[in-house]
């Protein structure tokens, strides 16, 4: 077991023999924060206000033709290779240097927008829609850095979550969704014949509920009131109060609509990705009443090489959930895991509308369940529905 | 006194030092543990599938 070997036992152990191909690849990650930079540098250069928008243009347009492009890379680090590649502390670095720009690049975003001249509210609204997309891409991030054992790490994904003030998002997907996931309990885990719109409000209202109870029930365990600065979901909303109220005394009330935007736009990137992570996938309940354990067959994957890369590995989803405290580099791809036909990136897209969601992804929910839609999570409300137009077994959409 | 341990991620339970951040004091017993009470480092396993490490 990997987890009894000592940092230094492994370190002192030889260095293997392979090589990872996309260990300075990761570096990309870091970039994400620039791409502010790089849209005022393109419009300084082009004269096209449209480069302020350069974030969307990235997620929806960019990555999805990048992922078309350059394709699928589905190797694994061999098995006696992972507790040496986890223990590399180079490639926690990289993470942590996510933040320090994103700090950057969300103090510049309220600068041009609350001084640079010339600047009309379309050229505005695209500055805080890349603030948005970077501080999204920065919750996976702080997802990556939440979940691991150090204490430190912890503490940086709160700091990468405070632009967007989804602070109790690491409380929440740590013990709530990991603990639920694919159960209608869990109401980050999308259901067959649920919409990415009804989803959305679903899951937010409900994230928020089940961070407060299960922090609620931490505290009270330890005899503190709720209301205490122990309390981890408000001490990271306080972050947040202290960021967004430093940024106003800066730069004026003025830049209060944009960060409102940015930060709702950030966390519905968010939830776009967790809409299609698990969409229709149910753990089986067991005679004793308690669910089945989860396996890889409860996640939706891709090993698309650049969302792959954006996203530190969030797409090898089933090993994530297998064992959710490995570090992204060492995540693997599992031959019998489902399979999203492209990656995140485009399937966000598509999420957006929800016939061609429905066309491109109920077939596979049915075929992973060789046609037999009541193993599938069925949205309530739907549930006659779901049911009648899909009680014959599917025959020609088989996922590949 | 036991220690039990969650197989996923290798988080160990020790009733000696309890988990005072998790609300057991030191000295709390296993059975003091609520049976739904999950890996606090995980999240995939909960109480009743820890099992006991011989010390």
């Amino acid at each position: 077991m990997t987890a009894t070997l000592s940092g230094r036992a492994i370190r002192s152990a030889q260095r293997p023999d392979w090589r990872d191909g996309k260990r300075y690849l990761w570096l990309i990650g870091a970039v994400v924060p620039s791409f502010l930079f790089a849209g005022w540098g393109l419009v300084n250069l082009t004269g096209f206000a449209l480069f302020w928008w350069i974030g969307p243009i990235f997620v929806y347009v960019l990555i999805p033709l990048l992922d078309l492009a350059i394709g699928a890379d589905p190797t694994n680090p061999p098995d006696d290779v992972v507790a040496w590649l986890e223990q590399d502390r180079y490639y926690r670095w990289v993470t942590y240097a996510f933040l320090p720009l994103q700090y950057v690049a969300l103090v510049t975003g309220c600068w041009l927008i609350a001084t640079h001249g010339g600047l009309g509210i379309v050229d505005k609204l695209g500055i805080a829609f890349t603030l948005g997309t970077l501080n999204g891409v920065a919750i996976n991030t702080a997802h990556e850095l939440g979940h691991k054992k150090e204490h430190a790490e912890r503490w940086l994904a709160k700091i990468a979550l405070a632009p967007t003030g989804y602070g109790h998002f690491f409380i929440e997907h740590n013990r709530g969704h990991h603990v639920r996931v694919a159960t209608p309990d869990d109401p980050a885990s999308s259901r067959l014949g649920e919409s990415f719109w009804a989803f959305l409000p679903r899951t937010v209202a409900g994230s928020l509920r089940n961070g407060w109870s299960l922090e609620s029930k931490r505290l009270r365990r330890m005899g503190k009131h709720v209301v205490s600065p122990r309390n981890d979901i408000l001490n990271a909303w306080a972050m947040t109060v202290v960021l967004w109220a430093a940024l106003l005394v800066a730069f004026g009330i003025g830049v209060l609509p944009y960060l409102l935007i940015q930060a709702v736009f950030g966390f519905c990137l968010l939830e776009a990705v967790n809409y299609l992570e698990h969409y229709g996938l149910l753990r089986q309940r067991l005679e004793n009443g308690r669910w089945e354990r989860v396996t890889p067959s409860h996640s939706w994957n891709n090993n698309n090489v650049t969302t792959n890369l954006f996203l530190y590995h969030l797409q090898r989803h089933s090993d994530h959930h297998a064992n959710p405290t490995r570090r992204y580099q060492a995540l693997r791809h599992f031959e019998q895991s489902p399979q999203l036909p492209s990656g995140y990136a485009t399937m966000i897209v598509l999420s957006y509308v929800p016939p061609l969601w429905r066309r491109v992804m109920d077939p596979r929910v049915l075929a992973h369940y060789d046609g037999d839609v009541t193993r599938a999570s069925v949205h309530p409300p739907k549930r006659d529905k779901v049911l009648s137009r899909y009680a014959q077994p599917v025959r020609h959409h088989r996922a590949a | 006194m036991t220690v039990h341990r969650c197989e996923v991620c290798g988080y160990e339970y020790d009733e000696q030092r309890g988990d005072p951040r998790e609300g057991f004091p030191p000295g709390t017993s296993w059975a003091g543990v609520p049976d739904d009470w999950a890996c606090p480092d995980c999240g995939v396993r909960e109480k009743i599938d820890f099992v006991e490490v011989e010390r």
